[in-house]
């Protein structure tokens, strides 16, 4: 019988936040996969600018500034319940995680409501010309991106009301869930100012 | 005014000064790599080879670095020599002189239209399929499309450019530096019938080329047998004017080749067959069968009409 | 815990004097490898049986082992590729003299399409990815790839694709424009029908599930690495794997943003490439070569790696330069997105730009060089045994370098002018391809045939398959250079008779038949032996990475005991000795992550049951992909049903009474974002 020595990994815990957990890793390599397409489009939204003489083209009016605005407000308001919801989950405090993850989600359900406002204010509509099918596209790349994460959060938040709530790799699942959200609210601010303040400022 | 045979559409027999460079820098090219390809396979097979000791050595041997660290930087230097040829290369064949010779070529699904423009707009010559130009002198195309990317390609003479609908013309030019017919052919993939978009470039020299231009710029020529007139009418008659011009007619349909010289060319349907009576007759008859997808039609002729017809398309010098 | 990891890093530096023979009767008869010795039978039983894959009735949509699912996704992608092969040969035929009848112009041109696009979507970088999904568990030492219900997904996503084009090719209905699909020749105008549509939603298909393997294997090569390899002991292949991976993540998205804008340019008409509208068809070009130029790498870079595993084990030595090789590779990585115009010199961008990207395309060629020149002094240094694997190797190195230099001679803008969009291209990029990738694929998979199924190839029919690949593939595309040069374009169905290609292309053409000849030799070797074939035990070849250190083919868990390594070829320093990992519990599906860069061991994490959610997602998924081929309201009526899928995917499944070990809770991650991706 040949002795040989061991590593013994029994007494590690069975979950870990942050960098250490494999979640964070894919959240991190989606959050790559993401920005490279926002990046891609917005590359061509410009591209089709160079291809004109006015942005937008003649007879396309400027969008409206207010909605999206508004939505830029919402979206950092919910970076505070996002972080206490973090926080809570990272703390393994099952009370203010159930709190704070409903207003987390209440914030992305008012920015849902408002983007469908944000639409009809484009004064442009997708099949008119180039300009209008890039900022409908790229308004459009958005909102999918966040009714995703919308509908990720919110199962998440029901799950911590149910007898799954209480596990450990669950306020792994979300913190990492409120990680992402920084990234929503953060390529939402490049697509606003390219959408509603490029064309005024260039 | 003969077919070169073999290198018709070869890069590697260059005709004009473009094609030229590019074959004296490929040939380059060939003999470096060449020379590295010997090189790595001599070292691979010396590899496999070579006497070793029965017992493979612990560690990596000096000399071994040394020759991987050498190779590497011969790989650095012959890189560098072989772009640098490759840049004065690039500006060598755009190094041509303003004052050419301009003519506009259009790609469409799957024929070329080639036009010699003139301020004076009776002097304009419409013609397909065919460029003439004089030996010695620059010509500029400039290319653009009416539907999708093609690319215009004359091996003998210079390598390919885009021509792209929605863009402002791309501008190719040449120089022809031997008299000559050339081939070329379609280069970017168009559709059905992409395999049959040829064009022939003839290289005059100057006299010749200027005899062509003046013949090119007259109108059609009056049919003069019974044959012939009756082939008019049958013409006129029938769809084709809808699609063909043909100057000093009333026919000036826009969407095919203008036929004003049809008889002149070398071939019919964009280089796809020979343009003689039996070929001709077959076209007009079951295009669809000869370039299947192409937009010319099948036409439906009467008992008797097609022969007349032929004799008047082969009179239009 | 932490002081074994030291002693483990100090082993660290053992030579290569201490390998053993290639054949050594000691190691034959090992079945099971060292890390499962005489005295833990039970707890290999234990494992055996809580990893165990489903079993019932409906096993097929539920399984989530990453060997089964590798499999699956090997032999798949080998069905897609005899069918585009199959389509190969029909063009050759049909190119073999002019003005040829065989085939029309119409199926001409779909099949031209359909052998690039099966080639490139549903063959080579699925390929690639599959065997990585069966070898980089078994090669970092760990139990599982992480998420393996995504493994079980993107396979499916995979399947039905594939499904969807030839569904389509034999409705007439498949695409026809190539498989770069320009613009305007794809838009509504120029293509009717639902022909570039298809195209369109195959790309979805495959990239998504390119994209999450992707995400897969960075994770699990990140996290998953048994203690003691440190980053800078990753098998080169693993590197490969981890640089191809990092490439699909930001290359896969540029195609996939380009089929979609495809797909909306064509359903609801949007202009984004419609010049009277203000798009630009050159926008098409820009973003499928951001992507198209990356995709090349991302297929040959994983065929480095499986250079350097076979030249390893053939040679009997450690690769040379190990450092230079991942420096190399990861260049590679990052010169491969710098170099996408070199697809567009014809379409007279300005001068400036083309010298960059003319400098960039050959600088290329040094990461290359490196590689080439670290094997050469590998076998100089080493004892070269000529098996199989190592013959596809060389035929490799013979191919691809021609290969490498000819696109030295692209990256010239004159050169490509008159040889872009002609045969030499078509004979460059097989030789890369075919030489690049192809060759080290089938040396790698006859290397690690006897892991898959537990026993060996023929070897004498492995050399005869070898050489007429070998002969074959040279007879066939090395007279495609002249062709090129003397004016022939691609993708032309006929040609006449007074261009004087017919000789050169008859010749390409039997060559193909050789090549033909040699696949099949190799696939029926294949076949027959997995069967029939003599018994490997685990260690045939007497290789020196983990994937070696288990049975042929491995338990369910992998590694009975998790191995703790001390070097680049844990198996030739006595791993019998080697410290072993205890502690892992064995009633559940426990996985230990480690830390990324020095790999110690940093917690425990449960990993999921056999579930057939993620064949229902993929179903819901695939059905909004065929809607959107018929209206965009598929999309919208589809997202319910995928998303209620995905949460039934990943709602946990505790058990409800107390008190009772928690048998495994099932899910591995929050919902899948892939279809913001869509």
């Amino acid at each position: 019988m040949i002795r040989r020595d061991t590593i013994d990994v029994s007494a590690l815990p069975n979950h870990a936040f942050g960098s250490r957990s494999i979640m964070w890793w894919s959240t991190m390599t989606i959050i790559c996969i993401e920005s490279t397409i926002f990046v891609l489009a917005i590359a061509a939204h410009f591209y089709l600018q160079g291809n004109e003489e006015t942005w937008p083209p003649p007879n396309t009016n400027l969008p409206g500034v207010l909605w999206g605005s508004i939505n830029v407000g919402i979206l950092l308001v919910s970076l505070i319940p996002n972080e206490l919801t973090k926080r809570a989950a990272e703390e393994m405090n099952l009370a203010k995680v159930r709190l704070w993850s409903v207003i987390a989600v209440a914030c992305a359900v008012a920015f849902v409501i408002v983007r469908a406002l944000e639409f009809r204010q484009l004064e442009v509509s997708w099949d008119s010309n180039a300009y209008g099918s890039s900022v409908w596209t790229l308004l459009g790349l958005h909102t999918v991106h966040l009714v995703t994460d919308l509908i990720d959060s919110a199962v998440l938040a029901t799950m911590m009301f149910t007898r799954h709530g209480n596990e450990a790799r669950r306020f792994v699942d979300v913190a990492e869930n409120a990680f992402y959200w920084y990234f929503v609210v953060l390529s939402w601010i490049p697509i606003y100012v390219v959408l509603y303040w490029a064309p005024r400022w260039l | 005014m003969t077919t070169a045979g073999r290198g018709i559409q070869s890069a590697l027999e260059p005709a004009g000064m473009q094609a030229e460079k590019i074959a004296d820098l490929w040939q380059f090219f060939l003999v470096v790599c060449t020379v590295v390809y010997v090189l790595v396979i001599i070292f691979l097979l010396a590899a496999l080879f070579r006497r070793r000791p029965e017992i493979v050595p612990k560690a990596v041997s000096p000399r071994v670095r040394k020759a991987v660290i050498a190779a590497t930087g011969l790989t650095v230097i012959t890189l560098f020599a072989l772009l640098t040829a490759s840049i004065f290369t690039s500006r060598g064949i755009a190094d041509v002189p303003d004052r050419a010779i301009q003519i506009a070529v259009m790609g469409r699904q799957w024929w070329w239209q080639v036009e010699y423009d003139d301020r004076d707009k009776s002097k304009r010559v419409t013609t397909a399929n065919e460029i003439t130009i004089p030996v010695g002198v620059p010509v500029t195309l400039h290319l653009r499309s009416s539907d999708v990317i093609h690319s215009f390609w004359v091996p003998n003479l210079h390598g390919k450019r885009d021509l792209i609908p929605g863009k402002n013309a791309t501008t190719l030019t040449i120089r022809a530096d031997r008299p000559g017919v050339y081939r070329g052919q379609c280069a970017e993939f168009c559709g059905y019938q992409h395999a049959n978009m040829a064009l022939w470039v003839t290289a005059l020299p100057m006299a010749e080329y200027a005899k062509w231009l003046e013949d090119a710029r007259k109108p059609s020529k009056i049919p003069s047998t019974a044959e012939e007139r009756k082939g008019q009418d049958v013409f006129m008659n029938s769809p084709c004017p809808l699609c063909h011009t043909i100057q000093g007619t009333p026919a000036n349909g826009k969407t095919g080749p203008d036929l004003t010289h049809f008889a002149s060319r070398r071939s019919i349907a964009a280089g796809s067959y020979p343009n003689n009576r039996g070929y001709l007759g077959g076209w007009i008859l079951d295009a669809q069968h000869l370039k299947p997808g192409a937009y010319m039609p099948s036409i439906m002729l009467e008992q008797g009409e097609l022969q007349p017809l032929i004799a008047y398309l082969e009179s239009l010098r | 815990m932490s002081e074994h990891g030291a002693d483990a890093g100090s082993v660290h530096g053992a030579h290569v004097g201490t390998v053993k023979p290639l054949e050594d009767p000691h190691l034959k008869v090992a079945h099971n490898g060292p890390y499962r010795l005489p005295g833990d039978e039970s707890l290999h039983k234990q494992l055996e049986k809580t990893w165990a894959p489903a079993k019932d009735r409906f096993r097929w949509f539920k399984q989530v082992d990453h060997k089964i699912l590798g499999k699956r996704f090997i032999i798949t992608a080998f069905i897609w590729f005899g069918l585009g092969g199959i389509l190969a040969a029909l063009m050759r035929m049909q190119l073999s003299r002019p003005e040829n009848t065989f085939l029309s112009p119409d199926q001409y041109n779909q099949i031209f399409t359909m052998h690039g696009v099966t080639m490139m979507f549903l063959f080579a970088v699925p390929v690639m990815e599959a065997v990585a999904i069966y070898f980089i568990p078994l090669m970092i030492g760990s139990r599982a790839l992480a998420f393996p219900r995504l493994t079980a997904f993107s396979y499916y996503m995979f399947l039905f694709g594939g499904i969807l084009l030839y569904v389509s090719f034999f409705l007439n209905m498949a695409p026809d424009t190539g498989w770069f699909t320009y613009f305007p020749l794809a838009s509504p105008e120029y293509a009717p029908g639902k022909r570039v549509d298809v195209w369109g939603q195959l790309v979805n298909f495959t990239e998504i599930s390119a994209i999450a393997v992707a995400i897969e294997v960075i994770v699990t090569v990140l996290k998953q690495r048994t203690p003691g390899m440190s980053i800078n002991r990753m098998p080169l292949y693993v590197w490969a794997m981890l640089i191809t991976s990092f490439m699909i993540v930001f290359a896969m998205p540029a195609v996939m943003l380009a089929s979609n804008y495809l797909a909306l340019d064509r359903l609801v008409g949007t202009h984004f490439f419609n010049p009277a509208e203000g798009g630009d068809p050159l926008l098409w070009q820009h973003l499928f070569w951001f992507f198209g130029h990356p995709e090349v790498y991302i297929i040959f870079i994983p065929a480095l790696g499986m250079v350097s595993s076979i030249v390893t084990t053939f040679c009997r030595r450690q690769v040379f330069g190990y450092t230079a090789m991942v420096l190399s590779q990861v260049a590679t990585g990052f010169i491969g997105f710098g170099l996408w115009v070199h697809h567009m010199f014809a379409t007279g961008l300005p001068q400036s730009g083309q010298s960059f990207f003319t400098a960039a395309s050959m600088m290329i060629a040094i990461p290359s060089g490196i590689q080439i020149f670290c094997w050469i002094a590998t076998i100089w240094m080493g004892k070269p045994v000529f098996k199989p694997p190592l013959m596809f190797v060389l035929g490799f190195i013979a191919i691809f370098v021609l290969g490498g230099l000819t696109g030295v001679m692209l990256a010239s803008i004159p050169i490509d002018l008159q040889v872009h969009d002609t045969f030499f291209v078509v004979a460059h990029f097989h030789y890369v391809l075919i030489g690049g990738a192809v060759f080290p694929l089938l040396g790698a998979l006859y290397y690690w045939f006897p892991k898959l199924t537990g026993r060996l190839m023929n070897d004498r029919a492995g050399h005869v398959s070898f050489w007429l690949l070998f002969i074959g593939f040279n007879l066939t595309f090395f007279p495609m250079h002249k062709l090129g040069l003397i004016g022939m374009p691609r993708r032309v169905y006929t040609y006449h008779p007074e261009t004087a290609w017919g000789q050169l292309n008859l010749l390409a053409s039997i060559g193909a038949a050789v090549l033909a000849a040699g696949v099949i030799t190799y696939i029926v070797n294949a076949l027959v032996c997995a069967k029939h074939g003599a018994v490997a035990g685990a260690d045939p070849w007497n290789g020196g990475t983990l994937e070696w250190g288990t049975s042929s083919p491995p338990p369910h868990h992998n590694f009975t005991n998790m191995p703790v390594v001390s070097g680049h070829e844990p198996l030739w320093h006595a791993p019998e000795h080697a410290p072993v990992v205890t502690g892992l519990a064995s009633q559940q599906k426990e996985v230990l992550i480690t830390r990324a860069f020095d790999a110690e061991p940093d917690h425990r994490y449960l990993y999921p049951t056999p579930t057939p959610w993620p064949f229902f997602t993929a179903v819901a998924t695939g059905a909004i992909f065929v809607g959107c081929l018929f209206t965009p309201w598929a999309f919208a009526l589809g997202l319910p049903f995928a998303s209620a899928m995905a949460i039934a995917w990943f709602w946990p499944t505790t058990p409800k009474k107390e008190g009772e070990v928690p048998e495994d809770d099932g899910s591995e991650s929050s919902p899948p974002r892939e279809e913001a991706l869509a």
